[in-house]
């Protein structure tokens, strides 16, 4: 070091540079005349378009087919007198929520406040009175569950997984009916927001196990193991949904016997859970390329077997790499769900084919297609937004201390 | 076979370390790349207790080699017994094997997504049965050891790399293996941080450690190794006492090699 006493010490701050508005309006969009065209034009199109939207929503739309069916769109035709049943249901999903939330923190804790939020703001709405009051209901059952979880996190942690697991076997038995406790309803009958859900669920969860064992597959050294996953994804990606969606439902039931009939609501769950695997398992061989050999020599030179190797330290590494990408494909499937209405399933997109073509609604001038596809996509919006969120999250989470 | 290594141990200066049975033996063993023919017949054989260091030109075969002794690169020729198992292709065998061998790599190749006190009890958890609390008693020791134990909590990727290489030490450690091995452990290191790490690996030899070295420290090997092979073109062209390597080599490339990097 030379004789000069240099002070290191002193804090050397990045100089924040205070931007005004207009001062940024005149760098980003005002910065020569092109640009200020431009900007104008553009302006003036998106003013234009928003008020000629609004002006359309709120005076010449017609929103009673919505008001009026709002059932309709939430479970379908599912029987009134059994409606109690799926309102059950969801009381047992949101009370688990609350639950977990309380338990593990984190990202569940965000997930239950965002469903309270929903609940309340559900609540709000000019709805019947019985169906706010049920929000309201919910909105109170999940901060119990919240509390509870929050007082007694080792005493429920594992009843909650439990629960977890069985759940979708309850709500089934619940919806669909029992012999001897509940009266059966049958599939054809479930329809709207609730067979969408259960269609998007049923897929993402049992896809994800699929998709994951077809890539590991696809790289095994087993040739017919890899051949038949090669063969299995190549033949999926090669074909459209609705192919996929069309074999379920007619050819299938060809190849079985006459006595196994599988209902249509089963055949479109298998139908994209096995189209979502062939994509996920893309997604995921990604992932597992991208994981260093040296991370498999090590584990293995350690005395790990190759079980233990691949759930220990490949999958882990592989799978958090490619949450971005897997997430993506959940949000596909949950509006890919919407293709089970060319099989005959009345889910949301379904339902508001029926609405549309309603007898009511004839009079009115132009139909009633724009008001009710705006609903429904307003629907599958807020449902796919709020999975892209959690998957931030997610990501945000687990990127912490991998780099 | 033992009588020709009792030959020449007899020839060598005093060994530096305590040795013991023989725990390696290699017999004329070869390993092809396709057509690139690796390993041409190397025999030799390792006592317990010995550090070997094996330096040779790069593509010479020696990190090859050392990986067929934990089976991460498989011969095609030859037999190969470590601690009286022979390496086939019997799988019990080789994780057997693997058990009782540690491996350091040139890259460390911890695993990012667990800390490092994760890292080192993965294997004796999993592969051991030990208890948690066991293991991570046995992991903050080794991590005493290597003077870093105030890093257990940290993720790989936020300690240096001489740091990372030897939590990759201790990792191996932790499995209480009866050899290790060294595949270029301090390439990748800026120069700082390699003293750091010979060290730990200076501590180990002299606690009676079977140690196999690929390195280019020659100041290492001249201070640690009771014995130096030579490696060039797949074969060990020549082995002695650093002594006997440093001050009188026999071999024509051997004082060119030895000329180019000292």
């Amino acid at each position: 070091m030379s004789s000069t006493d240099v002070q290191v010490t002193q804090e050397v701050k990045q100089p924040r540079v205070a931007v005004s508005l207009i001062d940024w309006l005149r760098r980003n969009l005002f910065s020569n005349w092109l640009n200020s065209i431009i900007t104008l034009l553009l302006l003036w199109v998106i003013v234009s378009a928003l008020v000629r939207l609004f002006d359309w929503a709120l005076t010449e739309a017609t929103w009673t087919p919505v008001v009026k069916n709002l059932r309709l769109f939430m479970v379908g035709r599912y029987p009134g007198e059994a409606i109690w049943r799926v309102q059950v249901a969801l009381a047992l999903v949101l009370a688990l929520f609350g639950i977990s939330g309380g338990i593990w923190g984190g990202i569940t804790r965000k997930v239950t406040s965002g469903l309270v939020a929903a609940t309340i703001l559900l609540a709000i709405l000019p709805l019947s009175m019985g169906t706010r009051l049920y929000f309201v209901g919910m909105a109170v059952l999940m901060a119990l569950g919240f509390i509870a979880g929050l007082r007694f996190p080792r005493l429920l942690r594992w009843p909650a997984i439990a629960l977890w697991i069985i759940s979708p076997i309850v709500i089934v038995i619940l919806i669909g009916g029992i012999s001897g406790l509940l009266p059966s309803v049958d599939t054809s009958l479930w329809g709207g927001l609730m067979l969408t859900l259960m269609l998007a669920v049923v897929g993402i969860v049992a896809s994800f196990p699929i998709g994951v064992l077809l890539a590991l597959g696809r790289r095994s050294k087993l040739p017919v193991v890899k051949g038949f996953c090669v063969a299995y994804i190549e033949t999926i990606r090669g074909v459209p949904l609705v192919t996929v969606l069309f074999m379920a439902s007619i050819m299938l039931p060809l190849f079985l016997p006459a006595q196994i009939r599988i209902a249509d609501v089963v055949r479109a769950m298998v139908a994209l859970t096995l189209f979502s695997a062939a994509y996920l398992a893309e997604n995921v061989r990604g992932g597992l390329q991208a994981v260093p050999n040296g991370q498999i020599e090590a584990a293995r030179s350690l005395g790990l077997n190759v079980f233990q190797t691949t759930t220990l330290i490949l999958l882990p590494q592989a799978l958090r790499m490619v949450i971005p990408a897997i997430v993506g494909q959940f949000i596909s499937l949950f509006k890919d769900t919407s293709l089970a209405v060319v099989v005959g399933l009345t889910e949301l997109l379904g339902i508001a084919e029926v609405v549309i073509r309603q007898p009511d609604w004839l009079t009115v001038p132009g139909g009633v297609q724009r008001e009710v596809l705006l609903f429904v996509a307003l629907i599958y919006w807020v449902f796919s937004f709020s999975m892209a969120r959690v998957s931030y999250q997610i990501e945000r989470r687990l990127g912490v201390g991998t780099r | 076979m033992s009588e020709q290594v009792e030959v020449k141990e007899a020839k060598r200066s005093t060994p530096k370390h305590q040795l013991g049975e023989e725990i390696i033996i290699c017999r004329d063993v070869h390993k092809w790349f396709g057509d690139f023919h690796v390993l041409c017949g190397v025999t030799t054989s390792v006592r317990k207790g010995e550090v070997v260091v094996i330096f040779g030109p790069s593509g010479s075969g020696k990190s090859t080699f050392i990986r067929t002794i934990n089976r991460l690169e498989e011969h095609d020729k030859g037999q190969i017994i470590v601690d009286g198992i022979e390496m086939t292709n019997d799988i019990r065998n080789i994780d057997a094997i693997r058990r009782e061998v540690g491996m350091v790599f040139q890259q460390f190749n911890l695993f990012p997504h667990l800390t490092v006190l994760q890292n080192i009890t993965l294997a004796p958890v999993w592969v051991r049965k030990k208890t948690k609390k066991e293991a991570e008693a046995m992991a903050m020791e080794l991590l005493e050891r290597v003077g870093i134990p105030e890093q257990a909590h940290k993720y790989p990727g936020q300690l240096s790399g001489g740091q990372q290489q030897r939590v990759a030490i201790a990792r191996a450690l932790a499995m209480e293996p009866r050899i290790m091995l060294f595949d270029e452990p301090t390439s990748a290191l800026d120069p700082e941080m390699i003293k750091e790490v010979l060290d730990v690996m200076r501590e180990l030899a002299s606690s009676g450690m079977t140690m196999l070295v690929v390195t280019h420290e020659m100041g290492f090997a001249r201070e640690v190794a009771d014995r130096m092979l030579f490696f060039d073109k797949g074969q060990i062209v020549e082995q002695g006492t650093p002594e006997q390597i440093f001050s009188n080599p026999q071999h024509e490339r051997t004082k060119v090699f030895l000329s180019q990097i000292l």
